[in-house]
């Protein structure tokens, strides 16, 4: 069985984000750029279920600009046996995103595809669901276990009211959430070895997708800030704070 | 002109308050009908709740065997038929509409627009990226249903009483998957407010030290009547289940208050409880990111003082 494995390159979570003052963008020049956490969680669960002999191959996938190669790497020197670069210099919204995929599945046959619940950057959070709709299969997000047995994924859900488990059989969309497991780190000759591994690139045109918009963004803004309050010196003090505000 | 779908949230035979959250959201649309329709098997208990919501025109119902639980694979086929003859759709932004309404967008071939903060226009909406770090005006393209899923901190739920909204039944002709199958529900029995909706939330983190010690946190809560919450630290460390966790990629909630207790404050946790009416912190380090946005910030050993406050409140 292949796996797809989506590998997003995002700002990287430890940057503070600045808001242009003009409100055309955020600050990308000179930031660190760093795989979606998300996806490294995807790509590692991936190479778990390769070395349980659930998976025969492992495949990665990134959409983006000709640099993205260098990040594509990383995730072969993580483990994937080969990627995948679909070439745009364009950005990509997530339903353009899902119908690349779709088109990739067509092709690849893969029995599971696996990507993070979200990107850090736009924190959209559509793009796996979106994709089982297209492709008509079963979708299983936010997932924090993932068992394979018989076909079929059996999946524990982070929901808001616990941990939701369901069956889905393959093939199937998984989306990873952050308890899913802790991705091993790159060691030095696994970079060596990701030198001499496969990368496909396909032109974004190619794939005979529809790349308009539909969304449009304005305008960006930094958020409303909370000031900072007042240090109480004790309980008492606290409680009488907050009894004066009708909250105790 | 628009009309507007709500997508009702529902555990147990009993409506979510997001839902009536997303309703305040459809009324800043300002358009000329407010449909929530409910997917489930027992319908009736559900609609009548939603039907007494204020600005609800009416109640649609399906209910299917099917809709026993909240599979998205088998609720978007029937939402997007629905879908058909309105301008919108709004989901709550919970586990639940975060699931659905993607399938839901992507079957009517539009996009989707993600936690909606405010409604500026019919089409054109804001949203946070970046954790919150910017908020974002997006345009939706007006020719297409706008799918959007509603981001339950930012908005009061619509009042509730005086409204008494026709509910109709409607029969669905769409084809279900069976692909995917509902096992079980594993969650914490508790008679505490719920976290999502509580007025007052107490919160632990990693400072409360271990599962034993995090019974100081229900009691002080108890005392005061407020939901319980954690930080992830505390989530990872095995002190309280993961439906407790409240940050960016767990709750995001907006009480009237918010105490957090041994939590220092990472941007993730931050991200999650900034639209709180008061926040108050305690924490041993002076010097810890929370107390950059308490109202009311304490300095010292939690416990020492929780006992201290529950005393002060006698």
């Amino acid at each position: 069985m292949k796996i797809l494995v989506g590998y997003k390159r995002v700002v990287d979570y430890n940057v503070r984000i600045q808001v242009k003052p003009d409100g055309s963008g955020v600050v990308t020049d000179g930031v660190k750029l760093s795989a979606n956490p998300f996806d490294d969680i995807a790509l590692e669960e991936a190479l778990r279920l390769r070395e349980k002999g659930v998976a025969t191959e492992v495949i990665v996938v990134g959409i983006g600009p000709a640099d993205l190669t260098a990040h594509l790497r990383n995730g072969l020197a993580m483990g994937a046996n080969r990627a995948i670069h679909v070439l745009t210099s364009e950005s990509v919204q997530p339903l353009t995103a899902a119908r690349v995929f779709l088109k990739l599945i067509e092709k690849e046959q893969p029995g599971l595809v696996i990507l993070g619940k979200q990107a850090i950057d736009d924190d959209a959070n559509q793009t796996g669901q979106m994709l089982a709709a297209l492709w008509d299969r079963p979708q299983a997000t936010f997932a924090s276990k993932v068992e394979i047995t018989d076909g079929k994924a059996t999946v524990t859900r982070e929901v808001d009211a616990g941990l939701e488990v369901i069956e889905a059989e393959l093939p199937a969309v998984i989306t990873t959430d952050l308890r899913l497991n802790e991705p091993r780190f790159i060691k030095l000759p696994d970079i060596m070895k990701a030198k001499s591994k496969p990368i496909d690139t396909i032109e974004f045109d190619s794939l005979g997708v529809a790349a308009h918009d539909h969304l449009k963004i304005t305008h960006y803004a930094a958020p409303a800030k909370r000031s900072k309050g007042v240090m109480v010196k004790d309980a008492a003090e606290l409680v009488a704070a907050l009894k004066q505000k009708g909250l105790l | 002109m628009s009309k507007i779908l709500v997508i009702a949230e529902h555990l147990g035979g009993k409506l979510n308050s997001s839902t009536a959250r997303a309703v305040s959201a459809a009324i800043a649309v300002k358009g000329d009908a407010i449909d929530v329709l409910v997917l489930a098997d027992n319908v009736d208990a559900i609609a009548v709740e939603a039907a007494k919501i204020d600005g609800v025109s009416r109640v649609l119902t399906v209910a299917r065997p099917e809709n026993a639980q909240p599979l998205a694979a088998v609720l978007a086929p029937q939402i997007a038929k629905v879908a058909a003859g309105y301008s919108h759709v709004f989901v709550p932004s919970t586990t639940f509409g975060k699931d659905v309404a993607p399938r839901v967008a992507a079957l009517l071939g539009v996009a989707q627009v993600s936690d909606v903060m405010s409604v500026e226009a019919a089409h054109t909406f804001k949203r946070p990226i970046y954790a919150g770090n910017a908020i974002i005006t997006v345009e939706a393209d007006a020719n297409h249903t706008v799918v959007a899923t509603i981001r339950s901190a930012s908005w009061a739920a619509a009042s509730n009483g005086a409204n008494s909204a026709p509910i109709e039944v409607l029969a669905i002709d769409a084809a279900l998957p069976t692909h995917t199958r509902y096992v079980e529900l594993k969650q914490g029995s508790s008679d505490r407010p719920d976290l999502q909706s509580a007025s007052k939330v107490v919160s632990g983190g990693r400072g409360v030290g271990s599962k034993e010690n995090f019974e100081i946190i229900y009691k002080f809560a108890d005392r005061i009547g407020a939901a319980v919450g954690a930080s992830r630290a505390a989530v990872d460390a095995g002190y309280v289940p993961s439906e407790m966790q409240v940050g960016q990629t767990g709750k995001i909630i907006a009480p009237e208050l918010y105490m957090a207790i041994g939590i220092s404050g990472a941007i993730q946790h931050l991200t999650g409880i900034k639209d709180a009416g008061t926040i108050v912190a305690i924490n041993k380090d002076g010097e810890a990111p929370i107390f950059e946005i308490a109202d009311f910030g304490l300095v010292g050993d939690l416990f020492k003082l929780i006992p201290e406050l529950e005393q002060v409140l006698g």
